[in-house]
């Protein structure tokens, strides 16, 4: 009876031992501590997000984002070195990989909404997009309501596409909606005539016509079909630890000179590999959530100053 | 693994408005086998013609034959499908171009047309085969019996070399279907891309990928047991396939 209950005592004391311990690592930040690395997933052709250079390294404005944040890990955990490994994603693979832990952060560009932060969780945003479209200039399309009975293109499974269907019917203009499977073959939908507008996230469309045989023939909208949307970099949901790392590391980022030299650098001067010059100043929206960085999924939170 | 199940949300609404994830995986479906079956009938009737033609005694004919089998086999269906879509409206006039552009439900019809065509020739090279496989003996007796090239396919050698390739016939039928899913590419919504959409919106890549599975294995099923069936019953006697 008494070795039984000095068991039970030994039983309760190594149970009781884990949660008393606070500074044990859990999460993804034990898991970086024990592997000594970190995994970032990249996206090949999100412009300027994230995307491969001539030597198909990953580079971008997220993943120089992404490397601030692995110095801010490195720094918390006081290591000497902490080895950086790329893995690829796309839209459908980003999630199963970050939950399997394959990847500890995706540094792209992925809207940031409540139905997706059931899934995962998003640090501070750093970019705000609105959906607009392009069109030739040739075809004078001023405004969406211009786009009545015409076929127009938005990749399949976006927020865009969802967007220009509800307009459609909400406006009744009757526009041949069809779904393209990626963005580039969405602009490509445009530039071989098979539809007479694109409708995705102007950032995007930006980068597209930048890179087009003729840059002067496309027209983005004035018009936007949605007010501006977050994009942030993704997390495994419920590891607080890790969050609070990478959002105290975005947030010094974002509010020190760094955060608005480090976006001129990627769209406001020339970018690999083929010199692209996206010319897109930086929204007041923008500039407001970096004075004061927020990790919010609502678009109505983002207001210029 | 950290990731939140949930298998209700077949049930909820999809963004679009239509209806639920679920309607939407089905409507994927219903384009699926509408697509697989316009490809089919078209793969079965030019296959037929160009196996056929293939082992005819004209030089000109198998030479024929030859070009469109090592044509349509030799290219990635991907890449044939993107050559349609994107690439032949361009070469064309440009009227013409801009109607092919412009005309309603073009991914359909070109994903029935491509995915036909390319599996075209590989019904072509099992109908060579079966009308390979069956005894010199046969082709002569029907010469000597007075009979013309056209009347020896017509009621000697192809009802015996059909009944032999069932089997195969199955398993193209069966790749024609999966071949399908290859069609996302030039925006023709169907199960594959619908479960893709579903997870983008609602970021439930398992379910909604376990759903497209079920489905695909289930269509399959059905064409496996009715085709068994269809084997069963016209299978020649003696024959490997027979009983």
């Amino acid at each position: 009876m008494k070795r039984l209950r000095m068991i039970g005592l030994a039983l309760a004391a190594v149970l009781l031992a884990g949660p008393a311990n606070a500074e044990e690592l859990t999460g993804t930040l034990k898991k970086i501590k024990e592997t000594g690395a970190i995994t970032i997933g990249y996206r090949d052709s999100s412009i300027p997000f994230s995307y491969l250079d001539d030597s198909q390294k990953p580079i971008g404005f997220a993943i120089d984002i992404c490397y601030r944040i692995v110095d801010a890990v490195k720094q918390e955990l006081k290591l000497d070195k902490l080895a950086i490994e790329f893995n690829p994603v796309t839209s459908s693979t980003r999630i199963p990989l970050l939950a399997n832990g394959t990847i500890d952060l995706e540094c792209g560009s992925t809207t940031n909404n409540p139905e997706r932060q059931k899934q995962v969780a998003f640090t501070n945003t750093h970019y705000l997009t609105a959906t607009r479209f392009v069109s030739k200039k040739s075809s004078h399309i001023n405004s969406i309501d211009d786009l009545k009975g015409k076929t127009v293109v938005s990749s399949s499974g976006t927020t865009n596409i969802k967007q220009l269907t509800e307009a459609n019917a909400a406006r009744n203009l009757n526009i041949n909606i069809v779904p393209a499977k990626e963005h580039a073959e969405s602009f490509l939908m445009v530039e071989t005539d098979r539809a007479a507008a694109v409708v995705l996230d102007d950032v995007l469309l930006a980068s597209f016509v930048a890179g087009s045989k003729d840059p002067d023939t496309y027209v983005m909208s004035k018009d936007a079909f949605s007010k501006p949307e977050p994009y942030g970099i993704m997390l495994r949901k419920d590891d607080p630890a890790f969050k609070k790392v990478v959002d105290a590391a975005t947030a010094a980022l974002y509010t020190s000179a760094e955060g608005q030299k480090l976006y001129d650098k990627w769209f406001m001067q020339k970018i690999p590999p083929k010199g692209l010059n996206l010319n897109t100043p930086i929204a007041p929206e923008l500039k407001a959530e970096f004075a004061h960085p927020s990790d919010s999924a609502d678009p109505d939170s983002y207001k210029a100053m | 693994m950290n990731y939140h199940w949930n298998w209700h949300i077949f049930f909820e609404p999809d963004p679009s408005g239509a209806g639920s994830y679920l309607d939407m995986l089905l409507w994927g479906l219903l384009l699926t086998i509408e697509t697989a079956l316009c490809a089919w009938i078209i793969a079965l009737a030019l296959g037929s013609v160009v196996g056929v033609l293939r082992t005819l005694p004209s030089k000109t004919a198998s030479l024929v034959g030859f070009v469109w089998v090592e044509f349509f086999r030799n290219m990635p269906l991907l890449v044939q499908l993107f050559i349609w879509f994107f690439v032949l409206p361009e070469l064309l006039p440009p009227s013409w171009g801009l109607w092919m552009k412009q005309m309603p439900h073009a991914p359909f019809y070109t994903a029935a047309i491509g995915i036909g065509l390319f599996m075209s020739a590989r019904v072509a090279e099992q109908t060579r085969a079966g009308i390979g496989s069956l005894p010199r003996g046969q082709k002569l007796a029907a010469t000597a019996l007075g009979l013309t090239t056209a009347q020896t396919y017509r009621y000697v050698l192809l009802p015996m070399a059909f009944r032999i390739i069932m089997p195969p016939l199955t398993s193209e039928f069966l790749s024609t279907i999966k071949n399908t899913s290859v069609a996302i590419t030039i925006g023709l919504i169907e199960l594959t891309a619908a479960a893709r959409s579903m997870q983008e919106f609602s970021f439930q890549v398992f379910e909604a990928f376990t759903a497209a599975t079920v489905l695909y294995l289930l269509i399959n099923i059905v064409v496996v047991v009715a085709m068994r069936f269809l084997e069963r019953a016209i299978a020649i006697p003696g024959y490997i396939t027979g009983k």
